[in-house]
């Protein structure tokens, strides 16, 4: 059985079941939001890996892991599609998957295709920090830790002091979640603000690809 | 720690124990011991300048080099850049006072629709370290912001520092509009932040990428060191 927890996620990923024409190559972050959508849809022919997410902290490892799995599976599969935004990588995703003739999600992050790349780039808002529903989940793992403030809490605001408000883009209608979203920005000391996006562009990204 | 760092005396170290301590607590992020450090090198009659480089520069060197190599990590630079703060903040009207050598003039700030400013803020103390004045314009800067700057304060140095992909390329716009008005070549442009790479810094027409705090310290000096040498010829 596929192991879907949000540890596993975060720090091994997913790996592909082999069944499917077209592989989806994913952040780890989006697993289950694939997966609702192709179960929603019947999207049989995609079959879905994904990278540890922790990924995410480190984008200068994003493109050598991409690269690699890219290399790995391209002979398994009719086509390949990267479930990466630019995410950090200052466009070098771009240019690899150019390089490697597979295609991306358009968008500088996740937070942008979630709300709809053009309506998030409209609103400009330079002081909001976001978390979706798996980063709300793994919000210890993703900020809390790696910045040390379980250690240091008095740097929270050497990171977070310029922020205004922790805006919460659910997937998915949950309130435990929401009170969770919430309570992560009171910890880091930020308005907070729920914003519903379901699935954004990842929806009609996805239910575009055929063989 | 140990027990028996905890009884180390600082006031009871010669001056090169006392030094070394110091690159320790500096590690460590030791704020309060760090400022009693200085303290006690002041005391003993050392210049503020030998303080701030050979205490404080050279033990957030070795933290640079760790954090450069994997070894420590954003959080422990901050708080080795807090304590190096504390001793800073003894040491700056001292420096004034004592007309501490002066490296060069840099401008900073991070470009306009980024709030990210903790690289900028270690650039800017390591370069203060290093003997540069700094004019920090702080977060969120438009481009009218730094050529307000530059015509206003003459530095020799303009450095630009963005975090988001999507504001990275308002470096250019900065720098096309220097060009547009012909001052470009008048400063050295430095500029740095996690997406950026030295294919970008050179597409947009800076002189250097930086990768981190250190890298911009000794390049801000190289160019310096080039732009005196220049002088020189020309003189």
């Amino acid at each position: 059985m596929t192991n879907l927890s949000d540890h596993a996620l975060t720090r091994q990923g997913l790996p592909a079941s082999g069944r499917g024409q077209i592989l989806l190559l994913a952040c780890g972050a989006l697993a289950r939001e694939i997966l609702a959508i192709k179960a929603a849809n019947g999207l049989d022919h995609l079959d879905l890996q994904c990278l540890p997410a922790i990924l995410h902290n480190t984008p200068d490892k994003i493109v050598p892991a991409v690269r690699a799995a890219v290399a790995k599976h391209r002979d398994d599969y009719d086509g390949i599609f990267v479930v990466y935004a630019d995410c950090g990588t200052g466009g070098l995703l771009q240019t690899a998957c150019e390089e490697l003739g597979v295609e991306m999600v358009a968008g500088p992050h996740c937070y942008a295709f979630f709300e709809g790349v053009e309506s998030f780039a409209s609103r400009e808002e330079v002081t909001a920090f976001y978390l979706t529903d798996f980063l709300v989940r793994q919000f210890d793992a993703f900020v809390w830790e790696p910045l040390g403030l379980a250690k240091h809490p008095e740097l929270r605001d050497m990171y977070f002091g310029n922020y205004e408000k922790l805006v919460y883009q659910a997937q998915t209608q949950d309130a435990a979640l929401t009170a969770k979203a919430e309570a992560c920005a009171e910890r880091l000391g930020l308005a907070f603000e729920r914003r519903y996006t379901g699935y954004g562009d990842l929806d009609g990204v996805l239910k575009t690809l055929n063989v | 720690m140990s027990d028996e760092e905890d009884d180390i005396i600082l006031s009871e170290l010669n001056d090169e124990d006392l030094v070394a301590q110091m690159f320790d607590d500096l590690y460590d992020g030791m704020k309060e011991e760090i400022e009693e450090g200085v303290n006690i090198l002041l005391e003993r009659g050392w210049e503020p300048y030998k303080i701030l480089t050979e205490a404080l520069v050279g033990g957030m060197t070795i933290v640079g080099h760790d954090f450069r190599d994997g070894i420590l990590f954003v959080p422990e630079v901050l708080l080795a850049a807090n304590a190096m703060k504390g001793g800073m903040s003894i040491l700056k009207p001292l420096l004034a006072e004592t007309g501490a050598p002066r490296v060069g003039k840099m401008v900073i700030g991070t470009v306009k629709g980024d709030i990210h400013d903790i690289g900028k803020n270690l650039v800017s103390m390591m370069m203060e370290g290093a003997g540069f004045e700094v004019v920090d314009l702080g977060i969120n800067n438009a481009v009218e912001a730094y050529v307000e700057a530059l015509e206003n304060e003459q530095p020799d140095i303009l450095g630009m520092s963005a975090l988001l992909t999507t504001t990275m390329p308002y470096m250019k716009v900065v720098i096309d509009t220097m060009v547009e008005k012909g001052m470009r070549d008048d400063y050295i442009v430095l500029v740095g932040g996690a997406p950026l790479n030295e294919e970008f810094g050179k597409a947009i027409g800076a002189d250097a990428y930086c990768r981190d705090a250190a890298v911009a310290v000794e390049t801000a000096k190289s160019f310096m060191a080039r732009k005196h040498n220049q002088g020189a010829v020309a003189s």
